[in-house]
């Protein structure tokens, strides 16, 4: 495990690119992405009609266990993803940005439905926000209204395939 | 079950009590009560006391321009044919009115919602504060000159 | 001496009782709840706003995402409304299909009830069997409008497009199974002795006071008040149908549970009835394409919607889009008892009570 010698740093920013790239470390990102692409731990978060769809992709029929995404936390502190089901209200707005700061690194943002992604149908009410990625930085968008399970489940699927790349 | 006898009969029961102070109407679906907001309270004492209503089933406001109306909508359980509908007009430029939480209690969050929307007050309410809009949010929705910036 | 303090806990917004955003400030004396004051807004999207820049039919899926668990029922009340405030007829098939779509709604609702009361509760299992059965109806509604959750299938003047053939044995079985299927909640939910400690005698809601506070539906009949919006200001064909309205005695969450389990039995008798008497012939009547609602007619219809008494007050102002629609909404009201039955009770009763209120805060925000 040795540090490459023949590559000199110019800036400070630099040092962290050499070392995530030269250093032993890069092998266990992979096998760590590649646990955290298989068992995403949602927070169980949802104002409206899409948390719906999110319970029944969770029972029997859809299933979400067979991917290993059913262990829904309640607590922030334990999930590492956040599922923006349904409209963030401007009442909402700072309870889930409290919530987002709350969950710990590395953390991923899917906004499912119309509401999450741009407003939905609401758009043009005075109470709800264009879209969650006006708060957040949303990693997958699933639309829908609601989306199916089938739907949801394409994307977090898409979320894995992302984790598993490190494209995060 | 309610069916036409019974709705006139109600009809002809309220107009009884009621013909001497207040201006009534009726269509198909309802009978129309107005008041003034200083008679809003004693007309709901009445229609409480005398005519059994008990249940204060939907209060809403309407913005007409310089003027907003607030309609009740009345019932009694058990249900006896009797369909009220209060409507009280105030100015825009004093929008204030009665709670008739003590007569109704139902009436309770419905005028915190009217308020909350509409920026109307009720005076002798317990709790007059916005309910569905967070309490920095600045106007009031749905007043026909409100409007959104971006 | 030894003082303790008043401590407040908040409950929700972000919580896993999904009932979406509620937020509850329980002020606790140690375990005893105090006070529990309820915080609404949440979910507020400005549908009463945005009505009114739409036309009367653009409202329509609007109003389904009001009682998103009970999709058909706001649609109805609303396409209700509007037949009234235009004089509209409708045609006796869609008065049928209507109904059984309604009721149909109705049994998909309780079972969201009686799933989520089992999960808020501790026992995951319930809300699986339930969703199980309900993910048939689903499929019902995925047959006829295409739409599994939000289906904006009821028209002004009827609804979208006929019962296909495959929707009467799926119905029909669905019907048959239903006797099998109640026997199973009451033995794996009902009858769970943790759930009956949970339930029995708390939450008390005494009848005078549910009355006094215009707390509606299931939850009134729970506390012993037999008022039904079906029977008592019948709507659409309901006078045609023979059924009952279960009450309850105490006014507790058992009770509260138990009525909703037996007006699924009722409404599967409603569907049962409402299959056989339907008639052949077109499910959509002749409506203008461009609906105008006569300006300063105003109406206000109400239902009985699965939460209680939704009622929808429309006032036209000559042109395609309404002067003002205010929904009556059932979950609103019947939050406003939640701070009078918790008090007094225990941390734990306040969720047993949220629960068994069976609040849609989509509706109760609007």
């Amino acid at each position: 495990m040795v540090l490459n010698t023949t590559a000199t740093p110019e800036k400070l920013e630099d040092v962290d690119q050499l070392a995530k790239h030269n250093i032993i470390v890069t092998t266990f990102e992979k096998i760590w992405n590649w646990g955290r692409a298989r068992s995403l731990w949602p927070l169980s978060y949802g104002c409206n009609c899409c948390p719906i769809e999110l319970m029944a992709a969770g029972a029997a029929r859809f299933d979400i266990a067979r991917y290993g995404y059913e262990v829904f936390r309640a607590s922030p502190r334990q999930a590492d993803l956040l599922l923006i089901a349904g409209p963030i209200t401007v009442k909402m707005a700072p309870v889930v940005k409290r919530v987002y700061e709350q969950m710990p690194s590395p953390k991923w943002v899917l906004a499912m439905g119309n509401c999450a992604t741009s407003g939905g149908p609401f758009r043009d009410g005075y109470s709800v926000l264009p879209g969650s990625d006006s708060m957040f930085k949303v990693d997958v968008y699933v639309p829908g209204c609601p989306p199916r399970p089938e739907a949801l489940f394409h994307g977090m699927l898409e979320l894995k395939k992302k984790v598993e790349q490190g494209r995060y | 079950m309610a069916n036409n006898t019974d709705r006139d009969k109600a009809f002809n029961n309220v107009r009884a009590i009621l013909e001497d102070k207040y201006e009534i109407a009726n269509d198909p679906f309802f009978t129309y009560i107005t008041a003034n907001s200083d008679s809003l309270l004693s007309l709901m004492q009445t229609l409480k006391e005398q005519l059994g209503i008990n249940y204060l089933s939907n209060l809403t406001a309407v913005d007409y321009g310089e003027e907003f109306e607030m309609v009740y909508h009345l019932y009694a359980i058990p249900d006896n044919g009797q369909k009220l509908a209060v409507k009280t007009k105030i100015p825009r430029n004093r929008a204030e009115l009665p709670s008739v939480t003590s007569i109704y209690p139902t009436a309770d969050w419905q005028e915190r919602e009217v308020y909350d929307l509409m920026g109307i007050l009720f005076s002798g309410h317990p709790n007059m504060i916005r309910v569905l809009l967070p309490d920095d949010f600045v106007g009031h929705p749905l007043r026909k000159d409100f409007k959104k910036e971006g | 001496m030894i003082k303790t303090d008043l401590y407040t806990i908040n409950i929700g917004p972000q919580h896993p009782s999904t009932h979406g955003g509620l937020h509850v400030e329980a002020v606790m004396d140690g375990e005893i709840v105090r006070d529990a004051i309820v915080h609404l807004g949440y979910v507020h999207r400005s549908v009463e706003k945005i009505a009114e820049a739409r036309t009367y039919t653009q409202f329509i899926p609007y109003a389904s995402r009001l009682d998103y668990l009970a999709t058909h029922l706001p649609t109805l009340g609303y396409v209700q409304a509007v037949e009234k405030l235009m004089g509209v007829e409708v045609v006796e098939r869609a008065q049928y299909i209507r109904v059984i779509m309604a009721e149909l709604s109705r049994i998909a609702s309780h079972l969201v009830f009686v799933g989520s009361l089992a999960i808020d509760l501790g026992a995951t299992t319930g809300l699986i069997y339930c969703f199980r059965d309900r993910e048939r109806i689903l499929d019902m509604f995925e047959m006829t409008s295409g739409q599994r959750l939000l289906a904006s299938y009821m028209r002004v003047g009827g609804v979208s497009a006929d019962l296909p053939e495959e929707f009467f044995p799926a119905v029909q079985s669905f019907i048959k199974d239903m006797p099998g299927m109640i026997d199973e909640y009451n033995g794996l939910i009902t009858g769970n002795e943790i759930l009956q400690a949970r339930c029995k005698g708390i939450g008390v809601l005494n009848p005078d006071v549910a009355l006094a506070y215009g707390v509606t539906g299931p939850n009134l009949r729970a506390s012993g008040i037999a008022y039904d919006v079906r029977k008592a200001d019948p709507y659409g064909i309901y006078e045609r149908f023979d059924f009952e309205i279960p009450v309850g005695e105490h006014g507790d969450c058992m009770d509260r549970l138990v009525v909703r389990i037996k007006e699924i039995e009722q409404s599967g008798n409603i569907i049962r009835q409402a299959l056989e008497q339907m008639p052949e012939g077109e499910v959509r009547g002749k409506v203008s394409k461009v609906l105008k609602g006569e300006k300063g007619k105003e109406v206000y219809h109400r239902i009985e919607s699965s939460k209680g008494e939704l009622g929808f007050y429309l006032i036209g102002n000559g042109t395609e889009n309404p002067y003002r629609v205010h929904v009556r909404a059932p979950s609103f009201v019947n939050l406003m008892v939640l701070p009078l039955i918790s008090r007094g009770g225990k941390l734990q009763d306040i969720i047993a009570n949220i629960a068994t209120l069976d609040p849609v805060l989509g509706e109760s925000d609007r």
